[in-house]
């Protein structure tokens, strides 16, 4: 956190602006319900503090009351009761419009304005905020790199670009407001599976750089557990389900409803959230590639000069002269030390010796563990959630 | 009927004075534009208004269709029987029948706005005014702009027929042509009226095209792209 | 005297019904006619355009061209390009099925371009003939999408058929004339209000038989209400 301020000062650009003070701001939701003119109960009393500096998202099947939640907070949906704090401050005592500004958005579709170039379609909220025409292209321009676009996409037009960056556009334009609080309706549900990937990986990295208060809208629960530092998962008729970590969602369903959206993979997905810290390492025989390797009734790794796996060696093979690599049987997929268990129970699961390899950061093998007891591990864990 | 028309267009006395082309030409020209304006002037702001708060869009394109149906003819000597007044009556109507095609140009236009778009720059923080003017007018552009191409076209063809009642400009010589029966006339006026119809549309269409932002265009080539492909 | 006694006066005439029925009759004659004729002849263009896509450009320019024309003007032309007296209602036929097919030109080959290549790919390897497969698969499929247009022209021609009255030939048109003429309302109230009532029920007619003619397309609301520009 105390990096983060760090490095927020360096994007702190001085502006005049609603948003000033502190950095981050958290959200709180104090019994606010929503019934929309023809009788729908969009949200119904809902209670929720969004703590400053997390991803929080919101994940439910489809009209259960997400984008009303969120537009809630903007004003773009009054509330019929209840109360929206930011930053302690109740949304209703501020002027809408100034809200906004201070206050990024981003939607499906980017919604980007066809008739102005992604430079300017970034340019758009500090020119809102009278900033000088100059200022707000140098800041936008800047934005683009953040995001990871090229600055030659600045002069083209949003219909010129792909969907997934026309997303990164949307980004872009919501960070310009260089305020603590990001809003995201469903920002990556219309690019394909493999960009959207790649999108919220940078949303991510993004976030461990600036450190924000994202409210993110999904409807894909694999989304929510992936981006979200909490999830708040809610059900038709606009009633919060389950608020807490990904990991206790996945565990801990509280009820029927919640355990059938999150999926029957739950189990095997919640071991994402799962340490390994506790699993112990075993050694095991290696031979060096490119050197005669002797004879043996075991297993044994193949590793190169640099320490680096190559494959195994079956028990009681025989090789002529010098170990290379065509005697080898392919490895499984490795683990590396400190990630979460998923991974060992994987490296184990696919190994063709039954053994999985641990590495370490440098890619060096270290040792490797078995099935077993990573599930010791798992079944001795019935809180492991840490993260 | 080649050699009438050709008499008729090298006949000096048909240039000269009130009853020549130019005057004839200028006069016909002078009714669309003005009629053109005032129907501008009620037609688009009610179409941006209802277009962008979406109230009475239903009202909208319901009056628009059964003004449409409205016989020209039979409106301007109604209006020349109330009115008592070739110009006022024949200008009247003018307006009237060029209101609903700006209207619904207006209306459509920003009906045809991406609703993420005017949600994005809502949520930005535009204000009520920036978001018709900076965001909604713009991108609706195109087709503001087909509607008044449609308004004129409209406008010369019942300029002409207004000519009934009375009004100058070049349906003159279509109707006092036929009463005379001299048909190198007739044509005359046939083709000039066609001509001016023609002139005019490919200057708005001009127009249009210069005044349609840029993204705007690439956007609409990239949907007919997506459709065709 | 008020309005309503001079109608009354008006309608109490036998001879004023006699006309009013006539002329009614041979409105619809002069309006359906042309829009029959106007869909067949645009369905055979746009058949040409597809079989021979060198022809779209060219086609499509003509027909905005057409449209352009302003109708007192096309009216009074049509004698001297195909060769018919001044009088003779086929004047007004041919102008008004230039006008539908120029109106349904772009429609048409719209919606023949928006029939998915896979339904056309299918009917050919099932051993469908290209006139054929137009015929019973293309078109039909077409069907909804021409609608909309068949409706703007519909309306449309029904309003300009008075405009004849002007050449002599006019349905409901020769009411407004005549009401011009004599200076009296009632006629020409009369006749624009059955102008716009013959425009109802053609396009309810059209909206129903658009059903009839497209049972798997049910999913669409049956009176969308399209904006015309
Ligand atoms: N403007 C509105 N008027 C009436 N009902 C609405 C409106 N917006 C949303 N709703 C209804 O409120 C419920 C919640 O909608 P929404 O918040 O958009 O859900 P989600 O984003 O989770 O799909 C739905 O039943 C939806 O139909
Ligand atoms: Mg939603």
């Amino acid at each position: 956190m105390l990096e983060r301020r760090a490095f927020a000062a360096d994007l702190d650009y001085g502006r005049a602006g609603p948003s000033r003070g502190e950095w981050a701001m958290g959200i709180e939701f104090r019994g606010v319900t929503k019934k929309y003119p023809d009788g729908t109960v969009a949200v119904d009393d809902l209670n929720l503090t969004i703590e400053d500096g997390t991803i929080t998202v919101f994940v439910g099947p489809s009209g259960c009351g997400k984008t009303t939640s969120l537009r809630m907070i903007n004003r773009m949906v009054e509330p019929t009761s209840g109360t929206i704090l930011l930053d302690g401050a109740d949304v209703r005592d501020s002027d809408p419009a100034l809200l906004r500004r201070g206050i990024g958005y981003v939607i499906q579709h980017a919604g980007l304005f066809p008739h102005r170039t992604v430079l300017s379609n970034v340019a758009t909220v500090p020119l809102l905020s009278g900033w000088e025409k100059r200022k707000a292209r140098e800041r936008a321009a800047e934005l683009l790199e953040t995001v990871g676009l090229p600055a030659e996409l600045g002069k083209r037009y949003p219909a010129q670009l792909s969907g997934g960056q026309q997303q990164r556009v949307g980004v872009a334009r919501a960070l310009a407001a260089d305020s603590p609080v990001l809003l995201m309706d469903e920002p990556f549900s219309a690019v394909d599976p493999v960009v959207r990937e790649g999108l919220q990986d940078e949303l991510l990295r993004l976030q461990s750089q600036l450190g924000k208060t994202i409210v993110f809208v999904t409807h894909d629960i694999d989304e929510a557990v992936r981006l979200g530092d909490k999830v708040a998962v809610l059900r038709v008729g606009g009633r919060l389900a389950q608020y807490g970590t990904p990991a206790d969602v996945l565990r801990h369903p509280v009820d029927d409803f919640v355990a059938g959206f999150v999926g029957k993979d739950r189990g095997y997905r919640g071991l994402s959230f799962l340490s390994a810290g506790d699993v112990l390492v075993e050694d095991v025989p290696t031979v060096r590639v490119g050197s005669a390797p002797g004879e043996s009734t075991d297993w044994r790794l193949a590793v190169n000069d640099e320490g680096e796996p190559r494959g195994w060696l079956p028990p009681s093979s025989t090789v002529d002269g010098d170990l290379s690599e065509s005697d080898l049987l392919a490895g499984g997929s490795l683990y590396q030390q400190g990630t979460p268990i998923r991974g060992a129970l994987d490296a184990a699961l696919s190994s063709p010796a039954s053994l999985g390899v641990v590495v370490d950061a440098d890619g060096k093998a270290i040792g490797v563990v078995t099935a077993r007891q990573v599930l010791d591990v798992i079944e001795n864990h019935p809180q492991g959630v840490t993260r | 009927m080649i050699g009438e028309i050709i008499d008729w267009f090298t006949s000096s006395a048909n240039w000269q004075g009130a009853d020549g082309v130019p005057t004839r030409v200028l006069q016909h020209l002078g009714y669309v534009l003005l009629a053109l304006v005032l129907a501008s002037v009620i037609a688009v702001p009610i179409g941006l208004y209802v277009g962008h708060t979406g109230r009475g869009g239903v009202l909208l394109v319901g009056s628009g269709n059964v003004i449409r149906a409205l016989p020209t003819l039979g409106l301007v000597t109604f209006l020349f029987l109330l009115f008592t007044d070739s110009d006022v009556a024949a200008i009247i109507g003018l307006v009237v029948l060029a209101i609903p095609p700006i209207l619904a140009g207006t209306y459509a236009g920003l009906q045809a706005v991406d609703r993420a778009v005017v949600d994005a720059a809502e949520g930005m923080g535009m204000r009520g005014g920036q978001r018709l003017w900076q965001i909604e007018v713009p991108i609706a552009l195109p087709l503001v702009l087909g509607g008044v191409r449609n308004a004129v076209l409209q406008l010369v063809a019942t300029a002409a027929v207004a000519a009934y009642v009375g009004l100058g400009g070049l349906g003159r010589y279509l109707l006092d042509g036929l009463a005379i029966l001299d048909y190198g006339e007739v044509a005359a006026g046939a083709i000039l009226t066609a001509l001016l119809a023609i002139v005019l549309d490919v200057v708005l269409a001009a127009v249009q095209r210069a005044l349609v932002p840029r993204g705007v265009r690439l956007a609409e080539a990239g949907a007919k792209k997506e459709v065709s492909a | 005297m008020s309005f309503f006694d001079e109608l009354g006066q008006y309608l109490g005439s036998a001879s004023n019904r006699e006309q009013i029925v006539d002329t009614l009759a041979e409105h619809c004659y002069l309006a359906l006619l042309p829009l029959v004729l106007g869909i067949v002849l645009a369905i055979a263009i746009g058949w040409l355009g597809r079989a021979w896509p060198r022809a779209r450009g060219v086609t499509l320019v003509l027909a905005n061209l057409v449209y352009t024309i302003p109708s007192l003007a096309l009216f009074v032309m049509i004698p001297s390009l195909i060769g018919t007296k001044m009088l003779d209602s086929i004047n007004v036929v041919v102008a008004l099925t230039l006008y539908t097919a120029a109106l349904l030109v772009r429609p048409v080959l719209d919606a023949l371009d928006a029939v998915p290549p896979a339904v056309i790919a299918s009917a050919t390897a099932m051993g469908y003939r290209p006139a054929r497969r137009f015929l019973t698969v293309e078109l039909p499929l077409a069907v909804p999408v021409l609608a909309a247009g068949v409706r703007v022209a519909s309306v449309s021609n029904i309003s300009l058929v008075s405009v004849g009255a002007l050449i002599g030939v006019g349905g409901l048109g020769v009411l407004f004339t005549d009401g011009f003429q004599r200076e009296y309302f009632s006629p020409i109230v009369v006749g624009i209000v059955l102008t716009l009532l013959l425009a109802l029920v053609v396009d309810l007619l059209l909206v129903l038989s658009r059903r009839l003619l497209t049972p798997w397309d049910r999913t669409t609301a049956p009176v969308r209400t399209e904006v015309a520009v």
